[in-house]
């Protein structure tokens, strides 16, 4: 289960998710950037409600990064210590821009 | 000792979550284990889905075993598919830049870090996968 709630100001994007990302419902947050992606210069990512995150999730994530590199900036905030960890262990926390 | 048998395929993976997640929650499991272990669990059997019958489908047992004193949980998976032994598989670079990485070969290497053990036999034509971890 996710809810992904985005907000667009001007050209920053700000995806606030709410629940699981993984296996399951990457495929919507991927379909979601996809389609938003091409007006923005800043992305912000808010996973204050986000409990979990998968392999699936962040291959989402590291190809949003990508994109983001090429035509702006991304990064996510109000990430909790479960996910941070993940962050570590897989050498996302080098990847991503996390505050 | 409970199991479950089910066919190992990606939109059964909620059953399985749910059965996993089931038995922690009676256990009293902390969330941040049971968080890691849903990671280990999720990434395993997706894998399993993704290629022990690869074209075709076949199914998968789920087994849960507790126990006490330390607290640890051991969650066995056991598929008839193509032996794979992800005990022996590379870890990926994890210091590579974002353009440098690729997207595979993260699953395994999330699920063996989020557990404390992770142990492979391939017996009768079975893979028998255990993940063991303290909570």
């Amino acid at each position: 289960m996710l809810n992904i709630n985005k907000k667009l100001e001007d050209k920053t994007l700000t995806v606030a998710l709410e629940g699981r990302l993984d296996t399951t419902t990457a495929p919507q947050l991927e379909a979601e950037l996809k389609s938003a992606l091409p007006e923005v210069t800043s992305l912000v990512m808010d996973f204050e409600k986000l409990e979990y995150i998968s392999s699936a999730g962040l291959r989402v994530l590291l190809s949003a990064q990508k994109t983001m590199n090429k035509q702006g900036e991304m990064k996510l905030i109000h990430v909790n210590d479960v996910i941070n960890e993940i962050f570590e262990v897989t050498g996302f926390s080098d990847i991503l821009n996390i505050e | 000792m409970r199991e479950i048998t089910i066919e190992a395929k990606i939109e059964n993976l909620d059953e399985v979550l749910g059965f996993v997640d089931g038995q922690l929650e009676e256990l009293e499991c902390p969330m941040k284990a049971q968080m890691q272990i849903d990671v280990a669990v999720e990434e395993i059997f997706v894998n399993i889905a993704s290629y022990a019958y690869a074209p075709g489908v076949g199914d998968a047992v789920v087994r849960f075993e507790s126990s006490q004193d330390p607290a640890s949980v051991t969650i066995t998976f056991i598929d008839s598919g193509v032996p794979y032994d992800p005990v022996q598989k590379d870890d990926p670079d994890v210091t590579l830049s974002a353009e440098e990485r690729g997207i595979g070969g993260l699953g395994i290497y999330m699920a063996k870090k989020a557990m404390d053990d992770m142990k492979y036999v391939y017996r009768d034509g079975q893979n028998i996968l255990s993940i063991s971890k303290s909570i």
